[in-house]
C-alpha cells in the first residue's frame, strides 16, 4: 500500500508544480481577486497618465511606477495567502506530510510569478499603446525588470507573513514594510538628493533598486552593466527573502 | 506540558485518548505526527523517531479544525494532498474514489469545500488523513459536534480501518465515546490516569460506567486518600 514512502528532504519539481497548480486553482475560484491582481496596476497607470498630464514627465516617471505597482500588489497577496495557510491549519497538515519547504515556496513562486507575467503584460500593453509612454529601444528589459520586481514583492510578502500572527497584522505589513520603501526608493524625491542617512536607508531597501533599474532602462536604449547590477541586487534580495521565508517556515511549532 | 508519558499503541486497534479540554491530548498527537517542538524525551512511531521524513507518508493526521482549502473543490483538495503524499496517476484516482466512497462524500467532489455543512467539512478533513492509506491514523476529536448518526458511522469506519490493519489514535473529551474504543488512554493535566481496555478499566475501578471510572481515577475518594 505504501510503496511510495520517499524521503523528500530536498526539492521535488513535481510537488512544487502541484503546489503552484493548487495556488492557481484557488485563485481561479476567486475571479474578483484575479481581476484585481491583473487590472489594478493598469488602472493606476491610467490614473497616473491624467495626474501627470505632461507627456515628457510621464515618460520619465511611468516606468518607475511600472516597477513599483506589481511589487506592492504581490507583497500583499503573498503575505495574506501564506498567513491564511498558517491560520487554517493547512500549513501544519502539509508539514506533517512529505512536502519539502522548498517545494512549497517554489510552488508559490511559480504561481505568483505567472500571475506577475500577466499583470505586467497588461500594464505594459496599456502604458505603451494607449497611454503613449515611449521606451528607448525594446520593451523587453522593462518587462523583465517589472516581473522580477513582482517576484521580489512576493518573496518579501512570504517572509513578512512569518511575523504576522493574524490576517489583520499581515494587512498592516503593507503600510509598515512597503510605504517606507515607496518614500525612499526615489519615486518622489531622487535618491541623489536625499540626506546621507536617508540615502543610506534607501540603499539597503530592495525597492530602490527596482526604481534604479527602471530609470536606467528609460535613460538608455541599450542594456548597461549598471542595469545588470541592479537586476543582480533585485535577484539577491529575492533569494534572501525566500531563504528567510524557508527558515521561518517551521515544521515543528510550540 | 506533557510529563513522563509512556505508552504503546496497539497495532490494528482503535485507541481512545480521553480527557478534559486542555489536558494535553492535542499536544501529544502533534508530538506523534512530528509537528510539535519537543524539549526532552523520545518518541518512537512505527520504529522511527516521531516526525521522521519517512513517516510522513505513513502517518495520517487530522486536526480538530478541518484543515482543507475552503476555496477548492473536494476533488481538487484530494488531488493536491494525494500528490503530496506521493500518489500519482491511476493510484491517485483510485485512492480518491475509495476515500470519497468510504466517507460517503459521493456527489460532493465538484463542490467548493467552503459551501460544505459542518459534518461534510469534518469528513473532508478526515478524507485527507485517510487518503494515503496510512499505517497509523491520528485523529484529533474527529466526531465533535457531529450528528449522532454520522458519529456512529464514523466509529464503525474507524473499526473497519482497524480490522484492515491500521492503528488509530482517536481523541475525545466526550466519555460516551470511550466505550467504542478497543483500548483507552485516560489523560488529565498532562499525565495518564489509566491505559487499558474499557472493560478492564471498569473492572479495576468497580465503577458503573467510564465517566465514573475517570472521576474515580482523577480524584480518589477521601477515605482512600486517608489510608
Amino acid at each position: 500500500m505504501n510503496g511510495e514512502t520517499r524521503v523528500t528532504q530536498g526539492f521535488s519539481p513535481v510537488l512544487a508544480g502541484a503546489t503552484a497548480r493548487r495556488v492557481l486553482t484557488q485563485l481561479r475560484h476567486d475571479p474578483r481577486t484575479i481581476a484585481m491582481m491583473v487590472a489594478v496596476p493598469a488602472v493606476l497607470m491610467i490614473l497616473l497618465r491624467y495626474v501627470v498630464s505632461d507627456s515628457l514627465l510621464l515618460n520619465r516617471v511611468a516606468p518607475e511606477y511600472i516597477g513599483v505597482f506589481p511589487f506592492v500588489i504581490m507583497f500583499i497577496v503573498a503575505a495574506i495567502t501564506t498567513q491564511r495557510e498558517r491560520a487554517t491549519g493547512t500549513l501544519e497538515r502539509l508539514m506533517a506530510m512529505p512536502l519539502g519547504k522548498l517545494d512549497l515556496l517554489a510552488g508559490y513562486g511559480i504561481a505568483f510569478g505567472l500571475m506577475a507575467c500577466v499583470q505586467v503584460a497588461l500594464v505594459l500593453l496599456v502604458s505603451l499603446t494607449w497611454l503613449g509612454v515611449t521606451v528607448p529601444g525594446s520593451a523587453v528589459p522593462m518587462a523583465v525588470v517589472a516581473v522580477l520586481d513582482a517576484i521580489l514583492g512576493m518573496a518579501c510578502g512570504l517572509f513578512a507573513s512569518a511575523f504576522a500572527r493574524t490576517e489583520f497584522q499581515a494587512v498592516q505589513f503593507m503600510p509598515a514594510f512597503v510605504l517606507p520603501q515607496a518614500l525612499l526608493c526615489g519615486l518622489i524625491v531622487s535618491r541623489d538628493h536625499m540626506t546621507t542617512v536617508l540615502r543610506w536607508l534607501s540603499d539597503i531597501l530592495p525597492l530602490s533598486y527596482a526604481v534604479d533599474a527602471m530609470q536606467r532602462i528609460t535613460a538608455s536604449a541599450s542594456w548597461t552593466s549598471a542595469t545588470s547590477g541592479d537586476v543582480a541586487i533585485i535577484l539577491a534580495f529575492t533569494v534572501a527573502a525566500l531563504v528567510g521565508g524557508a527558515l521561518t517556515l517551521r515544521r515543528r511549532t510550540p | 506540558m506533557l510529563d513522563d508519558l509512556t505508552f504503546d499503541l496497539a497495532g490494528g486497534k482503535v485507541t481512545g485518548l480521553l480527557g478534559p479540554s486542555g489536558c494535553g491530548k492535542t499536544t501529544l498527537m502533534r508530538v506523534l505526527v512530528g509537528v510539535q517542538v519537543i524539549t526532552a524525551g523520545t518518541v518512537t512511531v512505527l520504529g522511527l523517531p516521531a516526525g521522521h521524513p519517512r513517516l510522513r507518508a505513513r502517518v495520517g493526521y487530522a486536526t480538530q479544525a478541518p484543515a482543507v482549502y475552503t476555496d477548492l473543490t473536494l476533488s481538487e483538495n484530494l488531488r493536491y494532498f494525494g500528490t503530496v503524499l506521493g500518489l500519482r496517476g491511476r493510484s491517485l484516482a483510485e485512492a480518491i474514489a475509495a476515500t470519497v466512497a468510504r466517507l460517503d462524500l459521493g456527489g460532493l467532489d465538484r463542490r467548493l469545500v467552503g459551501t460544505f455543512s459542518g459534518g461534510q467539512l469534518a469528513r473532508a478533513g478526515l478524507a485527507v488523513a485517510l487518503l494515503g492509506r496510512p499505517d497509523l491514523l491520528v485523529l484529533d476529536e474527529p466526531t465533535v459536534g457531529l450528528d449522532p448518526v454520522l458519529r456512529r458511522d464514523l466509529w464503525s469506519l474507524f473499526h473497519r480501518l482497524a480490522a484492515d490493519g491500521t492503528s488509530l489514535l482517536v481523541s475525545s473529551h466526550v466519555m460516551d465515546e470511550a466505550a467504542r474504543c478497543d483500548n483507552l488512554l485516560f489523560m488529565r493535566e498532562g499525565r495518564f490516569l489509566a491505559e487499558a481496555p474499557p472493560t478492564e478499566i471498569l473492572r479495576q475501578t468497580g465503577a458503573p460506567d467510564l465517566e465514573s471510572a475517570f472521576l474515580a481515577l482523577a480524584a480518589p475518594a477521601p477515605q482512600q486518600v486517608q489510608r
